[in-house]
């Protein structure tokens, strides 16, 4: 998804002169043609998270379209203050792309794991959040909205789905049609869902645009009334837009997520994909628990 | 522009006058701190900054940010006086509806540049525009005011950083150097600081407006930083370096006296 990123925003940083990128001393590689090409709009701004949303927020006044990115933790934790004055509060248009989804560096540490950047992020009024389930997915939804003026959190990941599909910002997908059940399937995880609950009677839908929520689709599809979350960052981050989107209808939820404790252990993301229950098989388990239910 | 800097005394003194009045309905304000940098801002929008109060938003203007935005009072007062909006605007200052709150709010007030109140936020945020506006090639220039309190916060230091390494000599930081502050964190010789980060400096007294009026003038191919000696509460005896004052309202008996001493 790095890869699409970069190929992504070479190709607008040509064909639009207002975007400019700061990179917090991450993707310098990456980005080295384009900053040889654009040197005044490619920026590798250093390792200063807080001041380089203010500094973004200062592009943005002057007309330019900032894109900031550096790892999880230091976007969405260390600057969210910033990013909630400087961009939300004053209605600037901005783009902030994390990579290091959760616990995609598992082997450095609770510090460089960020599974509450969701949370974060959907707690600030105006705030965009997108989750793109493969690098093609990025590429879509980047180009419908770097430039719509609202800020905009990207959840970039090591992790991908490998399915083609188009994806719409602020849309979820009907992937399959169920009666027993409704699984919001969210991001990186939906292949993993698919796979979990093959042959059995639940709808699947999938979104990988969290702020706004399309409730709508939700809706729509849960005729059973109950729910399944499967989300790649900390249980429960859905579950209020869940219950908001069913308009007070009864209804129960299951929350499939990282669980919200420090993971102390390093490794790699798959072993602790299975410390924290988001295999396909634990998901079946934790689906046909809620069927039997 | 005109010049200024002579026989304002008496704008000053009215414009405090404004100020403390501002603050009867709504019981708030943080008169001190917009008393310690009034002169400053006065000599800046009447002769450095090129602004157009019918165009707030006009391209060729120069930016003011007022980091420390609990001095909003002394903004309001300068900018009504300077036509950007009616000054009996201020007469509803921080009441509900007011656009004018504690803090300036840009999508509400013509004239502010950017919305300020959490402390650090203002500088890096005027870095970011004269960035933008070296990559537009513009002329217009940054002025952004800082506290001494507010530069305990790492976000100037990292900002001042940026603002040397882009050479941004269209940046000039001005510090309101009052040491309100100084009970919390002594800041030292903040001059000297500056200058470590690469800011062409100049020591001025705030209150000053010749010296004001020269420091802004000075050309530099570095990014400029003034260190204003201030007092806060300045011009009435009250208030001057009074830690009461930081952010209160005058009782009816108090504005006698306070009005008394800006007559």
């Amino acid at each position: 998804m790095r890869r699409q990123f970069i190929k992504t925003v070479e190709e607008i940083l040509e064909q639009d002169d207002r975007l400019v990128l700061l990179l917090g001393d991450i993707g310098v590689f990456g980005f080295r043609n384009a900053s040889q090409k654009y040197s005044k709009r490619v920026i590798n701004i250093g390792i200063l998270e807080q001041s380089s949303i203010s500094v973004a927020a200062g592009l943005a006044k002057e007309g330019f379209i900032p894109i900031f990115h550096s790892i999880a933790p230091f976007v969405a934790e260390r600057a969210f203050e910033q990013l909630k004055d400087d961009f939300c509060y004053q209605f600037l248009g901005g783009n902030f792309i994390s990579v290091g989804a959760s616990y995609d560096y598992a082997a450095l540490g609770c510090t460089h794991h960020c599974p509450g950047d969701v949370s974060l992020m959907k707690s600030l009024p105006n705030m965009q959040v997108v989750t793109p389930g493969d690098p093609c997915e990025f590429d879509m939804l980047f180009r419908q909205t770097y430039a719509n003026g609202s800020p905009t959190y990207f959840r970039l990941t090591e992790r991908k789905n490998n399915l083609n599909h188009h994806v719409e910002f602020g849309k979820a997908e009907v992937i399959q049609q169920g009666k027993k059940l409704t699984i919001v399937a969210v991001g990186p995880l939906l292949n993993t869902v698919i796979h979990a609950v093959e042959g059995l009677d639940v709808a699947i839908l999938y979104y990988t645009t969290l702020a706004p929520f399309d409730g709508r689709t939700l809706a729509e599809n849960c005729p059973s009334g109950r729910l399944a979350i499967v989300e790649p960052f900390y249980e429960g981050t859905l579950t209020n837009d869940v219950v908001t989107s069913m308009g007070g209808r009864a209804i129960s939820i299951t929350s499939i997520g990282v669980p919200r404790r420090f993971l102390t252990n390093y490794g790699t993301a798959e072993e602790h994909d299975r410390e924290c229950g988001l295999t396909a098989c634990a998901i079946r388990q934790k689906v046909e628990e809620c069927l039997r239910a | 522009m005109s010049n200024p800097v002579s026989n304002n005394s008496s704008v000053i003194k009215r414009l405090q006058r404004e100020i403390v009045r501002a603050t009867l309905t709504s019981r708030e304000g943080h008169i001190a701190s917009a008393y310690s940098i009034l002169d400053i801002l006065w000599v800046l929008y009447s002769s450095v900054l090129q602004v157009y109060p019918s165009v707030p938003k006009h391209g060729n203007r120069d930016r003011f940010i007022l980091s420390k935005g609990h001095g909003s009072l002394a903004l309001y007062a300068v900018l009504a006086e300077k036509g950007f909006f009616p000054a009996k605007d201020l007469e509803r200052f921080s009441t509900f509806e007011s656009n004018l709150g504690g803090h300036p709010d840009c999508n509400k007030v013509p004239g502010v540049e950017t919305s300020t109140g959490s402390l650090g936020h203002g500088f890096p945020m005027a870095v970011g525009m004269a960035m933008g506006l070296k990559i537009k090639n513009s002329t217009s220039r940054v002025y952004c005011l800082i506290g001494d309190g507010e530069a305990n916060e790492g976000s100037i230091w990292e900002a001042a950083l940026l603002a040397r390494h882009h050479k941004l000599d269209n940046l000039c930081c001005i510090i309101d150097f009052n040491h309100s502050t100084d009970r919390a964190l002594d800041l030292g010789d903040v001059a000297a600081k500056f200058r470590a980060f690469g800011f062409e400096t100049t020591t001025i007294d705030g209150h000053d407006h010749v010296a004001i009026l020269e420091s802004l003038n000075i050309e530099s191919n570095s990014p400029r930083a003034i260190v204003a000696r201030t007092i806060k509460g300045h011009g009435c005896q009250v208030m001057e370096n009074n830690p009461a004052w930081h952010h209160r309202s005058p009782g009816l008996d108090e504005l006698k006296v306070i009005l008394d001493q800006l007559s």
